[in-house]
């Protein structure tokens, strides 16, 4: 840990008191080069970063994604435009908002019924310019009307409510004014979004205008952080109760962030209608509420560039890499050996362990293959090299379904053990945990696409939370007063 | 009027179902201020376990065991095992957390609970289990008042249910561990100072709270007569009701507004129309919050400096 006290920029800043300028950038950084790239990242200013990221995320489909990667891109940008929203309520203003998909819902419907034939006889069909607006309106309202109660409901009470919001909105658009809102069915037949008098209805126009829009929102965000509002927000998420002795207006600080974090995700919501075409009550449900919450917590809460980062490599993860079982096999291996290498000091101990893990896996292997040919007669579940290196290490039988659901109970057993003990046992009890590991992901984990991502957002929220709440990308800020 | 009382009846038995769980939720939330949104997936798994050990011994059709014995082993298994893994979670994911912001454990319960139910789809898979409870206790052998009539499985959950929150009372206000725990929720600083073994006295708390779940499970798989994996994401939002609408952090609320909300439904189902019952439920909850935030018997807090 280093403390840099320099301030980031000379001179004093306007309305930033001195000493918390100082204080605000005392930060830990990563140990040794991984410290020094950060330090220097830092000198550069924001916006060329975002410039630059954004213009390489705008340069991606250049190198001929295909159909499927475009959608993944598009799936990532959306719920990274999501987070970098929910980043206003639940990173800067710490108000634990679980309806917030509803506002997402909330613009994507209001975007639906503004530009589709189905109010009225003829439609509505309103232009781009106007309905946008309207509903990013209508979403500011509405987050108003239910933030509203923060007034006077404190903490986890604020949690109830806009949980309950959430779940009465799916239950309103499920079963409310069917002939409207189509029920079930949902509302198909949407309009496309037109950008300067040009209709864009394409997935590559719809992934560079998300590329767009994600920038602006990013570089109006940042600016909106550093303002008198953003500080106040930070303020009171620190202690609501000095907040409000140092003269803000707690309430109405709360109900801006409300209010923004609404307009984006209404905003969102707008240009998901439209690239889908049709809007559907699960499409605003809980699990994409807590898939938007992984990618704000994975890249740390409280950061711009931490949240829309952790949300598209999330995505990408989510809802690419998993869905091919080859893919998804580089993907478990390798998190698990770049785990491995980064938390096990020294290298004498790593090597140990791996050289262990090795061991154990063939002469499982060999000791199952010995008693029964059919107790290693189902191989590695992908293909290609990673495939031929498994063949022989890890232990798959021909129906293991039931063998593969007790090894995972086993296995999430054996990884709370692993928490718990001490550092010797830990290094002892590695090896068979990564070989369970391993013959639960090629009996059961890999088999299960579908469930095994949802396995690991759940998974990403509580290890996160507990091992680095700052995120992956977000860096711990020493506290002053301890 | 006939179909009134019946309607009552149903509603007090699926009531005291939603009291049970909310139960457990609300005495988490006393002593740990912690809204515990995996509770609802601890119901879940009561009810999967609940299902194996009909399955264990036979099978609805050709039991093994005599019926009352079948019953006692459910009940205890559940509660057993659904309790010991809410002491797994309290020790796993909740106690590290404890001096973290307000925020950090609200959201690891969110991923425990996503967790959970999507590890019951791994190992149970997605196919409803049905209970098949008609095949072993028999709906006539209930009692009958007049016209209405109440079954054997109600009376069953009505009575255990009864013992049960009869039996929390008792222990939390009579025992030295209800003591405790009562301690441990008024000030948890003040009454580590006073020696009182506060990790014991939450994991106990968690283990009381999450076996109530368990049974609770099981009588929700014999009264619904199904399981699934998606079954404790709606159970806990009923019993996040329930406790909120009595009060968050009040035992007798809790029951309370267990009662009330399986009364309210009920009604709203045979009166009405079963399609609104949800919306109904939420937006009850949500105008309860706004007009008297601390619930029926809670008492207001006051925020200390």
């Amino acid at each position: 840990m280093s403390l840099d006290s320099q301030p980031p920029a000379a001179g004093p800043q306007v309305g930033a008191d001195e000493w918390v300028a100082r204080q605000a950038h005392r930060r830990e950084y990563l140990p040794s080069w991984l410290g020094t790239g950060q330090r220097w990242l830092e000198r550069v200013g924001w916006w060329p970063k975002l410039l630059v990221v954004g213009l390489a995320g705008a340069a991606l489909p250049l190198l001929g994604l295909g159909g499927f990667q475009l959608q993944v891109g598009i799936d990532a940008l959306v719920i990274a435009l999501l987070a970098v929203g929910l980043n206003i309520v639940v990173g800067w203003a710490g108000l634990l908002d679980l309806g917030y998909v509803a506002f997402f819902g909330f613009g994507a419907y209001g975007f639906a019924l503004l530009s589709s034939s189905q109010i009225g006889p003829n439609g509505i069909h309103l232009p781009t310019y106007l309905s946008v607006p309207i509903v990013m309106i209508g979403a500011a309202v509405l987050g108003l009307l239910v933030g509203w109660p923060s007034r006077r409901l404190i903490g986890d009470y604020l949690a109830i409510v806009t949980l309950f919001f959430g779940e009465a909105f799916v239950e309103f658009t499920n079963n409310v004014a069917p002939s409207v809102l189509g029920g079930p069915n949902g509302i198909v037949g949407i309009d496309p979004i037109s950008v300067f008098g040009r209709q864009i209805t394409t997935n590559a126009g719809y992934y560079y205008l998300l590329v767009v829009v994600l920038v602006l929102t990013m570089a109006v965000l940042r600016l909106l952080d550093t303002s008198r509002t953003g500080r106040a927000w930070r303020a009171v998420r620190e202690d609501p109760l000095a907040a409000a002795s140092m003269t803000i207006p707690v309430n109405r600080v709360k109900l801006m962030a409300f209010m923004f974090g609404a307009v984006v995700a209404a905003l969102t919501g707008t240009i998901f209608a439209a690239q889908q075409i049709s809007v559907f009550p699960t499409d605003f449900d809980t699990p994409i509420l807590i898939l938007i919450y992984a990618g704000l917590i994975l890249g740390g809460a409280g950061s711009i560039a931490g949240a829309a980062a952790g949300a598209l490599v999330l995505m990408v993860i989510y809802d690419g890499l998993l869905r091919s079982p080859t893919d998804s096999g580089y993907l478990f291996y390798g998190l698990i050996l770049l785990t491995l290498v980064v938390k096990l000091r020294p290298w004498r101990r790593l090597a140990v362990v791996l050289a262990a893990t090795v061991a154990l896996g063939f002469a499982a292997h060999a000791v199952a293959g010995a008693i029964s040919a059919r107790a290693v007669a189902g191989g590695p579940h992908s293909t290609g090299w990673l495939a031929a290196a498994l063949r022989d290490w890890v232990v798959v039988p021909a129906n293991a379904q039931v063998l593969g659901n007790w090894g995972y109970v086993l296995l999430v057993c054996l990884l709370i053990a692993l928490v718990q003990v001490g550092r010797r046992w830990r290094t002892i009890l590695l090896p068979p945990t990564i070989c369970l590991a391993s013959f639960v992901w090629e009996t059961r984990l890999a088999v299960e696409p579908a469930i095994t991502r949802q396995l690991m957002i759940g998974a990403i929220l509580i290890v996160m939370m507990n091992a680095r709440p700052q995120g992956l990308l977000g860096s711990r800020r020493v506290e002053a007063i301890t | 009027m006939a179909f009134f009382f019946q309607e009552l009846v149903n509603g007090i038995t699926t009531g005291a179902l939603y009291a049970l769980v909310a139960l457990g939720f609300t005495m988490v939330y006393g002593v740990l201020k912690l809204l515990n949104f995996a509770h609802g997936d601890l119901y879940m798994i009561g009810a999967y376990i609940g299902f194996f050990v009909i399955q264990w011994f036979g099978g609805p059709n050709a039991l093994t065991i005599p019926v009352p014995l079948l019953l006692v082993i459910m009940f205890v298994l559940a509660a057993g095992l659904v309790g010991g893994l809410g002491v797994a979670i309290e020790r796993f994911a909740y106690r590290p957390l404890r001096d973290a912001p307000r925020i950090a454990p609200l959201i690891t319960a969110i991923g425990i609970s996503f967790f959970l139910e999507n590890s019951a789809l791994l190992l149970f898979g997605a196919q409803p289990r049905i209970y098949n409870t008609p095949q072993f206790i028999s709906f006539s052998s209930g009692i009958q008042i007049g016209s209405v009539s109440i079954d054997a499985v109600q009376i069953l959950v009505l009575v255990l249910g009864l013992v049960l929150m009869v039996g929390l009372r008792l222990l939390v206000n009579r025992t030295k561990v209800g003591r405790q725990m009562r301690a441990v929720a008024a000030d948890r600083e003040a009454a580590e100072m006073l020696g009182i073994n506060v990790n014991f006295t939450i994991a106990a708390t968690f283990f009381i709270g999450s076996a109530l779940a368990g049974v609770a499970g099981v009588m929700g798989g014999l009264l619904f007569n199904q399981v699934t994996a998606t079954i404790g994401f709606i159970a806990g939002l009923k019993a996040f009701t329930a406790a909120v609408v009595g009060g968050i952090g009040s035992i007798p609320g809790a029951v309370l507004g267990g009662l009330l909300l399986g009364v309210a439904e009920s009604f709203i189902t045979g009166y009405i129309s079963s399609t609104f019952t949800n919306l109904f439920v939420f937006a009850l909850l949500i105008a309860v919050m706004l007009v008297r935030p601390s619930g029926l018997l809670g008492r207001a807090q006051l925020q200390k400096v």
